[in-house]
């Protein structure tokens, strides 16, 4: 099959109908446009929230849960070992929130190449003192260069900075506990440990997450400052968090520290499945928008080229009686179709790639998100390619079937109805 | 050649079904030896183009056998027949149909380009010499729309020669040209036949212009009479 010649052909056709043509591609570019945008948008978001999440949740982080002990003593006893024992009112064993061994574990994580990164942290729950009310909150003694690199905590700190965490004594207060105590950078804030023990730390920044409920209670300090109020030796640590190269072997990672440190360990898909939910419904939505305006572009197609072979019966007509067969037709309009397809789709790839741009600069300020000043756009090259995909897809289909209209028009018909 | 029957037919039977079911060419018998110049008379209905678009590959439904240079097309897929259209077959109809996109030179060239049997530019050159045999070589880079009536035959004559079909068929192609343009188009045929020979067959209902012709083949309901 000569294509050249076909193609050359449907070009004379498409120009014949200039205005009818343009009208088809912009409905091609305007879907695919949108689309763009719209899976550039989506997908921004959902990489914002993503990055709430990651940013507080490490890929595994490894502690001591509260629970019941796994092997009861009855399992033990050489007499009932090899029976069924039903145990009522098992209670949850403490072994304590401390890490045994935790600077070895540490120290052997550290040499991991699969892990970027391992912070120590001390979580503990305590009361802060303003006048004669308490109002509890939660202590994070953080080791304050590693978590900066994991976490990014400095993105977060609103007022002070992170590295003034390194003096001794010194705290960075949630938003929200701040202005509900009155509070400023500077000042000096009372503390009960949960066994009693009373400390007075200087304030040195403001944190705001962006989660209301994690800014009324939050708080950091310095591993040290932590042990000293809690009274606890050096070694005192209650959680390991790991960054990962690729966070997507976090659960097998999970699983394989659980067995050999004989630690409780979570990953953060387990410890975030509502976020996960929440981005594969965004998603969802997005291409679903996307692949309908892409079918309203598709009608649009069949409609025209519908027309033009209703107006181009004589043309066809004559070029099957000068000896071009059924298929040539057809492959005639398909190319049309194609053409359509082609063009409308890059303009389409443009102006999404522009509107997507448009949309990264318009200003999105919320009290909720201290980092963000613009819409968050994501741009990714798979996108274009699935647009453009969809593009040629959607109007080989629309195309296709005027086109075997086409190829099967009886040309002595016409040629004689006259 | 040693068989010279350009187009024959073997008990050609074609029956129409819309509205009811009507026998429109009853068991034809014909043939056409090269260089021959043939006209079908006959009057409104008696079948004339009917048979003239079966021999024309384009219309497939009919009982009996066509060979078209002693080769069996009945039969023949959508594909092969639209090859030997191309290839063997010129036509010229009534109504000029050119493509209204193209200019008079690519209408021309459109079926060699199609046969692809010459280059782009030899084509060029051959469409030109068509066109300037037939006058028309001035109007080689108009549209069909800067025509008169006459020049678009011209033009339709000039396409149906590119490929140099082993025959040119007709339906009625003077039937739309007043005096002066349908004897230029008669004079065109004949210097065809006289000087390259070529075989052609035309349905007219123009007694004058089928009486200036080598034979005339007259049908009346659906039989050759004469």
């Amino acid at each position: 099959m000569n294509f050249k010649l076909i193609l050359n052909i449907a070009l004379h056709l498409l120009q014949a109908r200039l205005k009818q043509t343009i009208v088809a591609a912009i409905g091609v570019t305007f879907s695919i446009a949108m689309f763009i945008a719209l899976v550039s948008f989506m997908n921004g978001l959902n990489d914002l929230l993503d990055g709430l999440m990651l940013n507080r949740t490490p890929h595994v982080r490894l502690y001591n849960d509260i629970k019941p002990a796994e092997h009861q003593p009855i399992t033990l006893a050489e007499a009932y070992k090899n029976n069924t024992n039903f145990i009522r009112s098992i209670k949850p064993k403490d072994i304590g929130k401390s890490i045994y061994n935790s600077k070895a574990i540490i120290a052997y994580l550290k040499k991991d190449p699969r892990i970027i990164d391992v912070a120590p942290k001390i979580t503990t729950p305590v009361f802060f003192n303003s006048g004669t009310i308490e109002i509890s909150g939660v202590i994070n003694g953080i080791d304050v260069l590693s978590e900066e690199k994991i976490f990014k905590v400095s993105e977060y700190i609103i007022e002070g900075k992170v590295t003034n965490l390194l003096q001794n004594n010194s705290i960075i207060l949630g938003k929200g506990l701040a202005s509900k105590m009155m509070l400023t950078v500077g000042d000096i804030i009372k503390i009960t440990s949960p066994s009693g023990n009373l400390s007075s730390l200087k304030i040195v920044g403001i944190s705001q997450m962006g989660i209301a409920e994690v800014d009324d209670v939050m708080s950091y300090t310095s591993l040290d400052t932590a042990q000293k109020i809690l009274g606890e030796p050096t070694n005192y640590i209650t959680d390991i968090q790991i960054q990962l190269h690729d966070k997507l072997t976090a659960p097998e990672v999970s699983k394989e520290f659980r067995d050999k440190f004989n630690l409780d360990t979570i990953d953060y898909k387990t410890a975030n499945a509502q976020f996960e939910t929440g981005s594969s419904v965004r998603t969802i939505i997005s291409y679903a928008v996307g692949v309908v305006l892409l079918i309203v572009a598709g009608f649009g197609i069949y409609n025209i080229l519908n027309m033009m072979i209703y107006e181009k019966m004589d043309s066809i007509a004559i070029l099957k009686a000068t000896g071009f067969s059924g298929n040539d037709v057809r492959w005639i309009f398909i190319s049309l179709s194609l053409i359509i397809g082609f063009v409308g789709g890059i303009f389409g790839l443009l102006f999404g790639f522009i509107f997507s741009s448009i949309i990264d600069v318009i200003p999105f300020k919320t009290p909720s998100l201290p980092t963000i000043s613009t819409y968050p756009i994501y741009y990714d090259g798979v996108y274009y390619v699935i647009g453009i995909i969809f593009a040629l897809f959607t109007t080989t289909i629309a195309g296709y079937f005027p086109a075997s209209k086409a190829s099967k028009i009886d040309p002595v018909e016409i040629i004689r109805g006259k | 050649m040693e068989n010279s029957k350009i187009l024959e037919t073997k008990g050609l039977t074609k029956y129409f079904y819309d509205p009811v079911k009507f026998k429109v060419l009853t068991e034809i018998d014909m043939s056409i030896d090269r260089g021959e110049f043939v006209s079908i008379v006959g009057k409104s209905g008696c079948g004339k183009s009917t048979l003239l678009y079966l021999l024309s590959t384009m219309d497939t439904d009919y009982e009996g056998q066509i060979l078209i240079h002693n080769e069996l097309v009945t039969g023949k897929e959508d594909k092969v027949l639209a090859q030997i259209r191309n290839e063997k077959i010129g036509f010229v109809f009534q109504f000029h149909y050119l493509l209204i996109e193209y200019n008079v030179l690519r209408n021309v060239m459109l079926p060699g380009l199609k046969l692809a049997k010459y280059s782009e530019q030899e084509l060029e050159h051959r469409a030109l010499e068509h066109l300037k045999t037939l006058g028309m070589e001035e109007q080689a880079l108009k549209m069909p729309n800067q025509l008169s009536g006459g020049q678009k035959q011209r033009v339709a004559i000039a396409r149906a020669l590119i490929n140099d079909p082993l025959i040119i068929m007709g339906d009625e192609p003077t039937g739309n040209l007043d005096k002066k343009n349908s004897d230029l188009v008669y004079d065109i045929f004949k210097e065809l036949t006289l000087e390259k020979k070529q075989t052609l067959l035309i349905v007219t209902h123009d007694n004058d212009f089928a009486h200036k012709t080598n034979r005339i083949i007259t049908m009346e309901d659906g039989k050759i009479i004469s």
